[in-house]
């Protein structure tokens, strides 16, 4: 008998396909980071042109 | 503008409307109409989210933001990247999961008609008032600074904006979109550019820095918490984070850009592309706005940059009054300069105390300068309480048409029309759609199954949408600033939307009576104290989700628990 075939993974799973990344959470994770470089880097930028 | 401005701005303008237009001439499936047939890719979903956003006040007023108070509106963007990752994480995927063609459709599933019906009509009705401001606002500007018929250029842009959106739907707006995009980013890399070499000799990119630092324009976080500060770390944070929430979330003009991606995965990336670029895009426009302020320091700025409002009062019998605050401005400037050069070379020779000096002398100079513009708008308001005396939004087009060389200031004007027209085709994209989905085929539900008969429903609509925007551009009045009354606008409907989003998504046990009620009570309340308090708008955002959710919450405890209704894909 002929096994039906593994159903596919749900798409919330499915790799962001990015290197570096595997899941998600680690893009979510990056992107978070980012912004708090970027409103770091503004904060130092005000202080340091005022 | 000359002949070689009309070519690059008629070539590029009319050239994008028609190769979209020729390129999405044969669509013929509801799908690819209303969805681009799924198959549109990370990169150009990314630039569609942005170039829906970013219409052309975004680069007619954030500059002048940046003029007049400073880089302090960047905060208005904290709560993007966080907003948009819950978009990608909770929302987007519910959206694909169940094949919607609107956001409003989910929730005729997961509640009932009415919910969805109320909130496509708060989206029909804060979106249609906007599709006005979005074609008047730049409309205005460039029909008073280049001398065109208001009338002419609403009707033309608008009439352009339909053709090809009603021809090709979804698709034709993300291929357009994606040229705008690139009009747009070329022009304004020309205008830095332009800019940086306009600047006076010796003084260079950080010394304008440090000057725009000085005189208070780079102050790009604030962390005070009075309430009444519109732009501040905390309103950025908090009222951004739920305003980006409910645009990127829940305004179909939006949702139905990113739907439009072949995959989960490539509509999640087109998000995250914005994500991490908004930020620093919206500091550069801002800080091409305060270099510009730095700019007219040494130049000879006008007293007011709306020149034709100028002119028409100063020509007339008020005219000595305003050639007496001209000649007091050109002086003030001066003494300006003069305390600018003298702070710049003390800095420079490294000398503390006579910098410090001159920095206060400065700072004073400056505030007497800025204090002659008060009087010039003051001039204005008495000799015609309806004249316009916002004019940051002119500052940029001001530097555009006098410091450019030609075919730079065609291809300037067409970023601005560029910018307009994408925002406003994605705006009735969504609104034809919503119509089509959301009204019209519930009330016809039989003619659901006839394909070719709801894509001639859903261009009529849009073409109705594209109508209505026209002549509420033509006929109404708006506030002065015009992206702080879009933002205004969407604060008053965006929170109580989200609220019933939010509700849908993690409040199984809520009904749709029960959010119903509580909606309809947030909105009227919002409203309310909209008419009646001086509050930051983006706390609205916060204040009309809040109320939405606790009343739908208090509502059904008092009614009971209902039973968790399934939310199936659509057929």
């Amino acid at each position: 008998m002929t096994r039906p075939p593994a159903p596919d993974p749900p798409a919330e799973n499915e790799p962001p396909g990015i290197p570096g990344f595997r899941t998600w959470r680690g893009v979510y994770l990056f992107v978070l980071g980012w912004f708090v470089l970027v409103v770091a880097l503004l904060a130092i930028f005000s202080g340091f042109f005022s | 503008m000359n002949l070689a401005d009309w070519v690059v701005l008629l070539g590029t303008i009319v050239g994008i409307a028609a190769y979209g237009s020729w390129r999405t001439r044969q669509i013929k499936s509801l799908n690819t109409y209303l969805k681009g047939g799924q198959s549109i890719g990370w990169g150009t979903i990314g630039l569609s989210v942005m170039a829906t956003q970013a219409s052309a006040i975004t680069f007619l007023s954030i500059p002048g933001q940046g003029f007049e108070s400073g880089i302090g509106f960047v905060q208005n963007y904290f709560g993007l990247p966080l907003a948009l990752i819950i978009v990608c994480a909770v929302f987007l995927p519910i959206y694909r999961r169940l094949g919607v063609y609107t956001a409003y459709e989910y929730l005729g599933r997961r509640f009932d008609d009415k919910t969805r019906l109320l909130c496509a009509g708060l989206f029909l009705l804060q979106r249609g008032l906007a599709a006005g401001v979005t074609i008047y606002a730049p409309a205005i500007i460039l029909s008073t600074v280049l001398g065109w018929r208001l009338d002419l250029v609403i009707v033309g842009a608008g009439l352009l904006v339909i053709i090809y959106t009603v021809t090709g739907g979804s698709q034709a707006v993300s291929l357009t979109q994606r040229l705008q995009m690139a009009v747009i980013f070329g022009g304004m890399v020309t205008a830095a550019a332009v800019l940086m070499a306009r600047l006076p000799d010796g003084l260079g990119i950080t010394g304008t820095a440090h000057v725009a630092g000085a005189l208070g324009k780079l102050h790009a976080v604030d962390v005070s918490l009075d309430p009444a500060r519109r732009y501040t770390l905390w309103t950025g944070l908090l009222g951004g984070l739920f305003l980006s929430l409910s645009y990127f979330g829940t305004d179909q003009s939006q949702v139905q850009r990113y739907i439009s991606g072949p995959s989960l995965r490539e509509s999640r990336l087109g998000l995250v592309f914005n994500a991490l670029l908004k930020i620093p895009m919206q500091f550069f426009i801002l800080l091409l706005g305060a270099f510009l302020f730095v700019f007219y320091q040494f130049g000879h700025p006008p007293v007011f940059f709306n020149q034709s409002e100028w002119r028409r009062h100063a020509e007339s019998d008020h005219g000595e009054t305003f050639r007496a605050i001209e000649e007091r401005y050109d002086a003030a400037v001066a003494a300006s300069q003069a305390a600018i050069r003298d702070w710049v070379r003390a800095r420079e020779a490294d000398d503390a105390a006579a910098a410090s000096g001159a920095r206060a002398v400065m700072v004073e100079a400056n505030r007497r300068a800025e204090a002659v513009r008060g009087e010039a708008k003051a001039a204005l308001r008495a000799a015609d309480p309806r004249a316009k005396t916002k004019d940051s939004d002119y500052v940029f087009i001001t530097f555009i048409l006098t410091e450019l060389p030609h075919g730079a200031i065609g291809l300037l004007v067409a970023v601005m029309f560029a910018a307009a027209l994408s925002s406003k085709a994605a705006e009735l994209n969504a609104l034809g759609t919503t119509t089509t989905i959301d009204l019209w085929r519930q009330l016809r539900p039989l003619a659901a199954a006839d394909e070719a008969r709801n894509v001639r429903v859903a261009r009529w609509f849009t073409a109705f949408w594209g109508f209505v925007a026209i002549g509420f551009a033509l006929f109404a009045g708006f506030a002065e600033n015009l992206i702080e009354a879009i933002n205004i606008l969407g604060s008053i409907f965006y929170g109580v939307i989200l609220g019933i989003f939010l509700v849908a998504f993690f409040f199984r046990r809520v009904g749709g009576s029960a959010v119903f009620v509580a909606a309809v009570a947030a909105q009227a309340i919002v409203i309310a104290m909209y008419l009646s308090l001086n509050l930051g708008y983006l706390w609205y955002n916060v204040i009309g989700c809040a109320i939405c959710i606790a009343g739908s919450l208090s509502l059904q405890a008092v009614v009971g628990p209902r039973t968790p209704r399934p939310v199936g894909r659509a057929t």
